[in-house]
């Protein structure tokens, strides 16, 4: 079972703690994550928006790139990346002609047989066997575990965890000590792609979400997808401004608290490029 | 000699518009054997029946074949002609060219050639028909009915009133079913059980009703007329004849913390309980599985309080033997609950509750007495949020059905609470308003115009918890869908209805068919509301789909007089057209292998083993016997028969078979 | 006894909507859940259940009136509605159809500019280098929308935390998806 990774742009880019925290946990338990080579954009939410084929074409490249690379798995930690994987992957499926028309444009192969997996599936099972005995510093904080939209909608295509009170996140994070309170808006959007064209919404969406983890006790904001962390985490001072109110709640990614419960430095983690100081011990 | 009668019916134009029924008449008329070949406009009605009749008197007529409509539509109008004409009914067959030939065909040529080769092979079978007589059964008269809901307290009364015997099985430990936990009933806001009790205590007391309660149906064997049924009476743990029903050993039950079925878990009952005050018959039963003597073997309080000491811990369950004739299945439905819906909980908000829990607050005889109170701090809900069409018409729950009566109570409930909170608010997110019943709609005006119930068309798509409050998000689709969020105090699900639990299992015991919601099949839609598709047994009430006291009293009495029209013979005649296994002279006796292949396909349980024996009592041979009051001639066995021992009459394979010859060849 | 097609307005939006994205319009009961939990459904003009009913008239006035909503942009493609719809309607597809048609007619409200203006920025820098270059997504936005001064708070901080890089990546394949781009014109 050779296991790849697609980073994503995002990770590449302004998510680079996320990217970092994911890297260090692979090292600490030895699992190898070679890239897939050559890897483009996925085409995120501009590519479906605006253009079908060039929606589907984008993706089919690299699950192509993929198998030539004879990942049987390959890990998205970015949810949107991961959406547009298995939701390419089974279009694709579905209608053969739409796979051979996607095909002449590519002017590759593809038999979509690499099975897609999010971070929260890789460390449930590559790291949490492990997990037990790796623990030096349980993360004992009330945790709201914060999943978003595209990690478990549409139910019938990704097929993971439920699509209501989502709970794959919190058992990972009650592994590693936390305590995670009842969120109501866990899986409520974030604001997604307007963070740039339409920031007044990013803040009105995200500052809910920020509103009620606080509201409910939490001492962090847990997060797997760099989308979300970036409209919760670098926007807090529009959200704030938005609301007229000042929300100090961490966002962590899960890798992150994880990594630190396993003893990884804040640093190795890539804690300290968050926006919003994380100060929890 | 055969002398074939054939009739051909215009039926009005419905045959004659495409099919050229003088040619087919004409052509018929030359085959060997055809004594007399004729047609007419409309052959089922007087005119025509007569001119059957006259025909075989005059003619000698050996067989008939009647071209026209389904048999499904006048085969039996057509048999009974036949019959008062003087010739055997069975000796008339009808040729479809109706439904399997002008319906489904332009006009031309062809369709009247196809016309003619459909009546030519009927003529060619009935020419091998025999006279069959039909077979008699008789009839125990004593009816089962099964559930004891107001659909089975109707049922029984009025069966029991044609002077008839009843034996009625409810599965819990009093009659009344959910009727007996509504507070008030619409359109007329009567108090429930007013009206309930005195019917329940009728079937208590009626001399034709043979009352069992906490007893359930253990296996029915037989057919119509002539049920074998076993009932399991389970033990009450009480001697019933002794109890006289004081209700010390309730209040002295130490163990009070059990969830109440009746209250729907909103109240608490002991381990040995009667499920309300008014439970008929009044007599308490154990629970064992909560009961500390039968989990410890400690207490046994209620024994010794017990003034005439009607304790029987050792109590064994008991098995009873009864005939039955008829049954009426009136087991009613149940409600899906809170933690069925994701978007709202899954159940785990106090204050969102289903509309029979709601029930239960508003009723007086309640755990709050009446007073509308919110479960998690019983506090008076300054507002109620009213969902409607909670799991109903919801095709991604897997629920495509609409419920039917939640659109009248749920306006009950609302109605309720503006009338016990003056100064409340109620909402109720709807779709449609379905109020089609006697002065339904004008109860529905009532609430929305006197009490004041704001109406907000548009579902609910969130609730969750804030603050001790719940926040319902909704949109007004007549706003052009603008979202609406509530904060509620209080949120009633008017949630699905769906089968009685355990209704899947009861089917498949009783053999009656069921859908794929596990509602109990109706043999006809429209025209058979409450007959099953096996014979004798009937339906009334909610199992056969959801519905409100008025249409399951009427489906109650429907089913009843059914049972009545059974039981005013004493004898039922049946259709001969059954299988036959072949029989013949000893040493042989039949051509059967006894390889019993039959019996497991026969959907009836119809085939038994025969033994032969000889003058000394040993079995010298076994041979399979089909049990003509069950078989219902669907051909399975014959198939399936190995050694081509089983024939069916009326379609036996010489039949069959000149059939397919006379449709291949031209004579 | 024929059936005839349901559909017989080949230009309508319904009619080409069940045709390419395989979604029913008339499926659609108006029951409103789509619009409750859409979380823009208070900016939008035609909430999503609106624009199911203005489908399902099947006229050129009300498809207009479609084409040339906000709605369509703003949404924010989550998915919510499509998650409790009881009809499992396929919401989002059909609103990608309506977003890339309206584009094709040249039909898009001039209040969504800039949120188109941000999604060919994004596409425009993939066509360049094949990953996605946020500092040049940044500047070819700024320069379609006309927001020069817009984040530019942000910027320190990112750069102080490695966030911004100022160098594009870029892939071997580039051309490669140069070809794409242009094939899917």
């Amino acid at each position: 079972m050779k296991t790849g990774i697609y980073p994503g742009c995002s990770l590449n880019g302004s998510a680079r703690d996320y990217n970092e925290s994911v890297f260090a946990l692979a090292d600490a338990f030895g699992l190898p994550l070679e890239q897939v080579s050559d890897w483009n954009c996925c085409g995120a939410t501009a590519a479906h928006n605006l253009n079908k084929n060039l929606s589907l074409a984008l993706p089919a490249r690299i699950l192509s790139l993929a198998e030539q690379n004879g990942m049987d798995e390959i890990v998205v930690p970015c949810a949107a990346c991961y959406h547009r994987l298995i939701v390419t992957q089974n279009e694709l499926r579905k209608d053969p002609e739409l796979k051979n028309q996607v095909c002449e444009i590519l002017e590759m192969d593809y038999k979509g047989t690499s099975r897609i997996i999010n971070v929260i599936e890789w460390i449930d099972k590559y790291i949490v066997p492990d997990l037990e005995g790796k623990i030096v510093k349980p993360f004992d904080h009330k945790v709201a575990c914060y999943y978003g939209c595209l990690l478990v909608r549409p139910h019938k295509v990704l097929a993971y965890d439920r699509p209501e009170d989502p709970q794959s996140m919190d058992q990972v994070m009650t592994k590693i000590g936390a305590t995670s309170v009842y969120y109501p808006y866990k899986t409520e959007c974030c604001g997604a792609g307007f963070s740039i064209s339409r920031t007044d919404i990013v803040s009105k969406l995200s500052g809910k979400i920020v509103e009620d983890a606080e509201s409910r006790g939490a001492d962090a904001i847990i997060v797997a997808c760099p989308m979300c962390h970036s409209n919760l985490d670098m926007r807090r001072n529009d959200i704030n401004k938005y609301w007229g109110k000042s929300f100090k709640i961490p966002v962590i990614f899960i890798t992150q608290a994880v990594g630190l419960a396993i003893g990884l430095s804040a640093k190795n983690v890539g804690l300290k490029r968050h926006f919003v100081e994380v100060n929890i011990s | 000699m055969a002398r074939i009668g054939v009739f051909v019916c215009h039926c009005g134009e419905n045959i004659s518009a495409t099919v050229d029924c003088t040619k087919v008449a004409e052509s018929i008329g030359k085959l060997r054997h055809v004594a007399l070949s004729t047609e007419y406009k409309y052959m089922c009605s007087d005119p025509g029946q007569t001119l059957i009749k006259d025909a075989i008197k005059e003619h000698n007529l050996t067989g008939i074949v009647v071209s026209a409509c389904s048999p499904r539509m006048h085969e039996p109008t057509f048999r009974r002609a036949c019959a008062e004409g003087g010739l055997n009914p069975f000796l008339c067959e009808m040729a479809n060219l109706r439904e399997h030939c002008s319906w489904v065909h332009e006009k031309n040529d062809l369709t009247t050639e196809k016309a003619i080769d459909i009546v030519r092979t009927q003529v060619e079978k009935v020419k091998l028909n025999h006279a069959l007589q039909p077979i008699r059964v008789p009839v125990t008269k004593r009816s089962l009915v099964i559930g004891g809901g107001i659909a089975g307290i109707q049922a029984a009364l009025d069966i029991a009133n044609t002077g008839h015997k009843v034996v009625m099985v409810e599965r819990s430990p009093s009659i009344g079913g959910h009727m007996s936990q509504l507070s008030e009933t619409f359109p007329t806001l009567d108090c429930s059980q007013c009206i309930l009790t005195p019917r329940m205590v009728e079937v208590a007391q009626h001399p034709n009703i043979t009352l069992y309660t906490y007893a359930e149906v253990e296996s029915v064997e037989g057919f119509i007329g002539n049920f074998k049924v076993k009932i399991r009476k389970k033990a009450k743990s009480l001697d019933e004849k002794v109890c006289t029903g004081c209700g010390l050993c309730i209040t002295k039950c130490p163990q009070k913390k059990i969830p109440n079925e009746f209250e729907q878990g909103m109240g608490m009952r002991p381990a040995i309980y009667t499920p309300f005050p008014q439970a008929v018959p009044n007599r308490p039963v154990i629970d064992r599985e909560h009961c500390t003597y039968y989990i410890k073997g400690k207490c046994k309080v209620c024994e010794i309080v017990c003034p005439t000491k009607a304790i029987r811990f050792d109590q064994a369950d008991e098995i009873l033997d009864i005939d039955i004739g008829a049954i009426v299945m009136a087991t009613g439905f149940d409600i899906k609950h809170a933690d069925f819906f994701p978007e709202y909980g899954y159940g785990k908000y106090k204050d969102v509750i289903d509309g029979l829990q709601f029930e239960r607050l508003a009723s007086a005889s309640g755990p709050t007495s009446g007073v509308i109170l919110r479960p998690s701090d019983g506090q008076v809900p300054k507002n109620i949020v009213f969902v409607a069409c909670a799991g109903s018409r919801d095709p991604a729950k897997g629920i495509e059905y609409c419920s039917k009566i939640c659109c009248m109570y749920t306006a009950k409930h609302a109605m309720l609470y503006k009338h016990k909170v003056h100064e409340g608010k109620a909402y109720i997110f709807y779709m449609d308003i379905r109020a089609g019943g006697k002065n339904y709609e004008e109860f529905v005006r009532r609430a929305i115009e006197e009490d004041h119930v704001e109406y907000v068309r548009g579902r609910i798509s969130t609730i969750f918890e804030k603050d001790g409050k719940l926040i319902v998000k909704g949109a007004d689709t007549l706003l052009g869908g603008q979202p609406v969020e509530v904060v509620a105090d209080m949120v009633v699900l008017a949630t699905a209805g769906v089968a009685s639990s355990g209704a899947e299992e009861l089917a498949q015991k009783l053999h009656i068919s069921y859908d794929a919601h596990k509602f109990f099949a109706e043999a006809h839609p429209k025209l058979k509301p409450v007959e099953t598709n096996t014979a004798g047994i009937f339906l009334a009430g909610a199992c056969q789909n959801p519905k409100d006291i008025p249409d399951s009293v009427s489906q109650a009495s429907g089913a009843a007089v059914k049972v009545a029209a059974l039981f005013s013979q004493d004898e039922l005649t049946r259709e001969p057209l059954v299988a036959q296994i072949n029989r013949m002279a000893p040493p042989l006796y039949s051509t059967c292998v006894a390889c019993e292949l039959c019996i497991p396909v026969c959907p009836y349980q119809a085939i038994a083993m025969e033994e032969f024996k000889n003058r000394d009592g040993k079995v010298i041979r076994r041979a399979a016997k089909i049990n003509e009051g069950l078989c219902q001639g669907c051909g399975t066995c014959v198939a399936i028969c190995r050694s081509k021992s089983i024939d069916l009459y009326g379609y036996s394979n010489n039949q069959v078979y000149a059939e397919v010859v006379a449709m291949l060849n031209e004579y | 006894m024929s059936h005839t097609e349901t559909l017989t307005e080949k230009s309508t939006l319904a009619y080409n909507i069940e045709k390419y994205v395989d979604v029913i319009s008339r499926k659609c009961y108006q029951c409103g859940k789509c619009s409750a939990g859409c979380p823009v459904a208070d900016e939008m003009d035609l909430p999503p259940s609106m624009v199911m009913r203005l489908l399902q008239t099947e006229t050129a006035l009300n498809d207009e009136k479609i084409l040339r909503s906000h709605s369509i942009w703003l949404c924010v493609t989550c998915e919510m509605c499509l998650g409790r719809c009881p009809m499992d309607i396929d919401i989002p597809s059909l609103m990608d159809f309506l977003r890339q048609k309206s584009l094709k007619e040249k039909k898009v409200n001039p209040k969504a500019r800039n949120i188109i203006a941000f999604h060919k920025s994004f596409l425009n820098s993939i066509r360049l280098t094949g990953r996605l270059f946020e500092l040049g997504l940044t500047l070819d936005y700024k320069r379609r929308s006309m927001t020069l001064m817009q984040d530019i708070q942000l910027a320190p901080r990112m750069i102080s935390r490695g966030k911004l890089h100022f160098i594009p990546e870029i892939i071997k394949g580039k051309a490669h998806l140069g070809k794409i781009f242009k094939k899917t014109k």
